[in-house]
C-alpha cells in the first residue's frame, strides 16, 4: 500500500500537517524522556548492558544459519511446524494454505512488522478471510485504512482527538477524548473477536535458539489472547530475529522495553514453546513461519548490521527528521532512522535513493540504539551506494568534478573564493543574501545567507604574521 | 609535556565566511604560547563531497589535506610508526571538520599504503579547538571577559562524533562576566547537515524553526557554537526572522573583546 506521491511530495504534505505535528510531539518528548529515566536505573545507564546486547546479536547474524537451523529443530521437537519462506508472496501463500487447510475463516493478529512488510492482511482479505487486529494502535489503523507510522506505536500519528472521532464513527463509541473510555470501547468489541477466531497471528520478538521459544512482548495482553484463545497459533518472523539461548533473551529484553516505552519490562511477556500440551490449554497447532524476503542478502554486506536491530523505535524517537515528518513520508514499512537503512537494503538503492538522505547525520539515533547500531556510518554508506548508481542529482553531479578541483588545487580554490566573495558581496544588502539561485533556492527559502568576507582568513593570518607584534584587524 | 607548537586546520568556511573566528583561535593559542603554524594549501576537508556519496572526490580530498598537513615531515624515511612524533598536533575550529579528519579519513584511506598510515597518524594527532585547549593544554580558563547572556549550542558532530561534551562549557562557564544560560533541547540538531539543508531544505527548515524557537526563548543576545557551520545556518534564519541575537564561535568570546 505505498503512496504514489514522490518522498519530496510526502514530506511535503507531512510538513503542512499540523495536527501530525502536534502528535508527534507529544508522543515521541514523552518516549525519549521516559527511554532516559529507565536507562538511568542501571548504574552506567546501560552501557555495559548495550555492549552486551549488540555483542549477542552481532554473534548470532554471525552464525544466523546454525542458529536457525537449531531454532527450527527445536521447535519441531516442542510440536511446532516450521515453515520457510523466501519472499513476502510465499510467506502470505504459507499462510493462507494453513488457513484453508484448517477451515480458518476469522483470523485475529497482534502487533507484527513482518507481517506488514508482506502486506498479510491484504493477501488474507483477497483470499476471502477475516482478520481483525488486536493491538489498540493496530486496530485504530485498520479501521482508518492506513498504515503503521512508528514500529512500536502504529497510530502515533493520530491525535486522541482524531482517534476519539474515528472510534465514534466506525464501532459507535460515543465520542470522548478520554483514552481509557476508547480502550475500554475498543476492549469490548475485540473480546467476541478472540473468542470467535479460528486462528491467531503474532508476530515474534525473539526466537530462542535452544529451545525453540517464540518470545513476544506488549503491553496490552492482546498478544497473549491472539496466541492461546484460536486454535492455531501462526507466528511470523524474520530469520534474524533469533538469540541463542534464554540467557540471551534475558539480555535483550532488559534493554528493549527500555529502549522502546522507558519500562523494565513490558506489562506481558510471553514465552511461548510449542502448541498445548495434552493436560494443558493453548491452541492445538502452532505454525512458525520464517521469512527471509532480503535479508540474507543484506547479510555479509557492509550495512549488515542493521540486521541487529530489535525494533524497538527509539531511534525514531531520537530522530529530528522524524518528529518533523512523522513515519508516512518514507514511504516504507519501515520508518525513521532504521528504516532508512533497512528499506534501501532490502528492496534496493534504486527504488529508495532518497531516504539515505533524509537525515543530518546528527547521530541521535545511534546514541539511543540498544545495540549500538551506527545509522549514520550504514547511511552514508547507502549514500555511496547510491552515487555509485547515478542517483546523484544532475546538479551536484555537474559540480563535483569542479569542487574536487578546487579542493586539491589550491590556486583553484582561492580563484573560486574570490570569484564567490565578488559575487556574493556585490548581490547582497548588508551583507546578505536573502535569495539564492536553484539549486541554492532551498537555502534561502527559510534562511538568509551572509556575503563571503571582504579579506580571506590566510591573507589576514600572513599580514598578522609580517607584521608580529601590531594587533590584528577583527 | 604541552606541545610547543600547532598547526591550525581553518576550515574553508573560517577561510572565506568568518575569518574572526580563525584569528580569534590563533589570539587564543598565542597567548598560550603556543606558535601557531598555517600550513600553506587549504582547501576544504571534503566532508560534504564524503556526505554526498561522492567517495573517490572525498578520498582525493582528504589526500591533499593529507599533504598540506604532513608536509614538514621529511619525505620517505619516516616508518609509519615514528609519522605521530613528527607531527604538530592539528587544530581544527569545528567539531564536523575535525570528526571528518578524526573518523573518516581513516575509514577512507584505509587500503591506501601511503595515505593509509598517515590518515591515521594525522587522525591522532587531530583536535577540536576546545577539546585541544582543555584535554591537551589542560586548560580549563582563559583569560576573557565577556558582558551579559549568552548560550550555547552543541554542534552534532561536536557532541556525537567527538564526544566532546563538556569543554567548550567548561572554557565558557570561566569567562568573567558572562551569564551562560542553558538552551532548551540544546542536544537536538539545529538542521544544517551540509548539503541536507539544501536538498531537503523543508525539512532543514522545519528543524531550525525548532531551534530557533529554543534560541530565542533563552532571551540570551548572543548564540555561541563551535562550529561556523552551525553558526551559518542559525544566523541566516536568525537574520531571516529579524532576531537581533548574534552568532559567535567560541573562539571570539574566548580572544576577549
Amino acid at each position: 500500500m505505498q503512496s504514489n506521491l514522490t518522498f519530496h511530495e510526502r514530506v511535503e504534505d507531512a510538513l503542512q500537517n499540523q495536527t501530525l505535528h502536534l502528535a508527534l510531539d507529544r508522543a515521541t518528548g514523552r518516549f525519549t524522556s521516559l527511554r532516559a529515566n529507565a536507562f538511568a536505573s542501571f548504574a552506567d545507564n546501560g552501557d555495559a548492558i548495550r555492549d552486551r546486547a549488540r555483542m549477542i546479536r552481532a554473534h548470532t547474524l554471525s552464525r544466523l544459519d546454525t542458529y536457525l537451523a537449531q531454532f527450527a529443530d527445536a521447535v519441531e521437537a516442542a510440536g511446532g511446524h516450521v515453515h520457510w519462506a523466501s519472499t513476502a508472496e510465499a510467506a502470505n501463500t504459507v499462510v493462507i494454505q494453513i488457513a484453508k487447510q484448517n477451515n480458518v475463516r476469522s483470523i485475529v493478529k497482534g502487533k507484527s512488522m513482518v507481517t506488514e512488510e508482506t502486506h498479510l492482511n491484504h493477501a488474507l482479505e483477497s483470499a476471502g478471510l477475516t482478520v481483525i487486529e488486536s493491538d489498540l494502535g493496530e486496530y485504530i489503523i485498520q479501521l482508518a485504512g492506513e498504515t503503521p507510522s512508528h514500529i512500536i506505536a502504529p497510530a502515533i500519528h493520530k491525535t486522541k482527538e482524531q482517534i476519539g472521532q474515528l472510534l465514534h464513527e466506525k464501532i459507535g463509541m460515543p465520542l470522548t477524548d478520554e483514552p481509557s473510555k476508547m480502550t475500554a470501547a475498543a476492549r469490548a468489541k475485540l473480546r467476541d473477536v478472540f473468542l470467535n477466531a479460528d486462528m491467531g497471528i503474532s508476530g515474534v520478538n525473539f526466537g530462542v535458539a535452544e529451545t525453540g521459544t517464540i518470545c513476544l512482548v506488549e503491553n496490552e495482553g492482546n498478544g497473549r489472547l491472539t496466541t492461546t484463545a484460536p486454535r492455531i497459533h501462526l507466528a511470523m518472523m524474520g530469520i534474524e530475529r533469533l538469540v541463542p539461548t534464554l540467557h540471551d533473551l534475558s539480555v535483550m529484553l532488559q534493554v528493549l522495553a527500555r529502549s522502546a516505552t522507558g519500562q523494565k519490562l513490558s506489562v506481558y511477556t510471553n514465552l511461548i514453546t510449542g502448541p498445548r500440551r495434552a493436560d494443558a490449554d493453548g491452541p492445538d497447532q502452532l505454525h512458525v513461519v520464517l521469512v527471509d524476503n532480503g535479508r540474507s542478502r543484506v547479510l555479509g554486506t557492509e550495512v549488515a548490521e542493521i540486521l541487529y536491530c530489535i525494533r524497538c523505535g527509539a531511534c525514531l524517537n531520537a530522530c529530528p527528521v522524524y518528529q518533523q515528518i512523522g513515519g508516512h513520508a518514507y514511504g516504507g514499512v519501515y520508518t525513521g532512522p532504521v528504516g532508512a537503512v533497512l528499506t534501501p537494503a532490502l528492496y534496493g538503492i534504486d527504488l529508495w535513493s532518497e531516504l539515505p538522505h533524509a537525515s543530518s547525520l546528527c547521530g541521535a539515533c545511534r546514541e539511543v540504539c540498544p545495540v549500538r547500531i551506527d545509522i549514520p556510518r550504514m547511511l552514508l554508506q547507502l549514500r555511496d551506494e547510491g552515487h555509485r548508481a547515478g542517483k546523484t542529482p544532475g546538479w551536484l553531479k555537474l559540480g563535483l568534478p569542479f569542487y574536487r578541483l578546487a579542493a586539491t588545487t589550491p590556486w583553484v580554490f582561492h580563484l573560486g573564493a574570490w570569484l564567490a566573495r565578488t559575487a556574493t558581496r556585490l548581490l547582497a544588502a548588508q551583507g546578505w543574501l536573502t535569495k539564492l539561485p536553484p539549486p541554492l533556492s532551498g537555502w534561502t527559502a527559510s534562511r538568509d545567507f551572509p556575503a563571503f568576507a571582504p579579506r580571506s582568513f590566510s591573507a589576514q593570518f600572513k599580514r598578522r604574521k609580517n607584521h608580529k607584534g601590531t594587533a590584528f584587524t577583527k | 609535556m604541552p606541545p610547543a607548537s600547532v598547526q591550525l586546520f581553518a576550515t574553508c568556511l573560517i577561510e572565506t565566511i568568518r575569518p574572526q573566528a580563525g584569528l580569534a583561535v590563533v589570539e587564543v593559542l598565542e597567548r598560550l604560547g603556543l606558535t601557531v603554524e598555517y600550513p600553506d594549501g587549504q582547501t576544504c576537508c571534503g566532508q560534504p563531497a564524503f556526505n554526498a556519496g561522492a567517495w573517490d572526490e572525498a578520498r582525493a580530498m582528504a589526500r591533499h589535506t593529507l599533504d598540506v598537513l604532513c608536509r614538514d615531515v621529511p619525505a620517505g624515511d619516516v616508518p609509519p610508526e615514528r609519522l605521530y612524533d613528527q607531527l604538530p598536533p592539528v587544530v581544527v575550529p569545528s567539531g564536523s571538520c575535525a570528526d571528518m579528519i578524526f573518523h573518516h579519513y581513516p575509514e577512507l584511506l584505509a587500503g591506501d599504503p601511503k595515505y593509509g598510515p598517515l590518515a591515521e597518524a594525522v587522525a591522532a594527532r587531530t583536535y577540536e579547538f576546545t577539546q585541544f585547549l582543555v584535554e591537551v593544554m589542560g586548560v580549563r580558563k582563559v583569560e576573557a571577559h565577556f558582558p551579559g547572556k549568552l548560550t550555547y549550542h552543541p554542534s552534532c558532530h561536536l557532541l556525537r562524533g567527538l564526544g566532546v561534551t563538556e569543554a567548550p562549557r567548561t572554557l565558557l562557564s570561566n569567562v568573567a562576566g558572562a551569564d551562560v544560560v542553558e538552551l532548551p533541547e540544546a542536544t537536538q540538531c539545529c538542521g544544517f547537515g551540509g548539503l541536507f539543508a539544501v536538498k531537503m531544505s523543508d525539512i532543514s527548515s522545519a528543524m531550525l524553526d525548532r531551534k530557533l524557537d529554543a534560541i530565542e526563548k533563552t532571551g540570551a543576545p548572543t548564540l555561541v557554537g563551535c562550529d561556523v557551520s552551525c553558526l551559518l545556518h542559525i544566523g541566516g534564519g536568525l537574520h531571516r526572522r529579524g532576531s537581533r541575537v548574534e552568532t559567535k564561535h567560541l573562539a571570539e568570546i574566548l580572544a576577549g573583546p
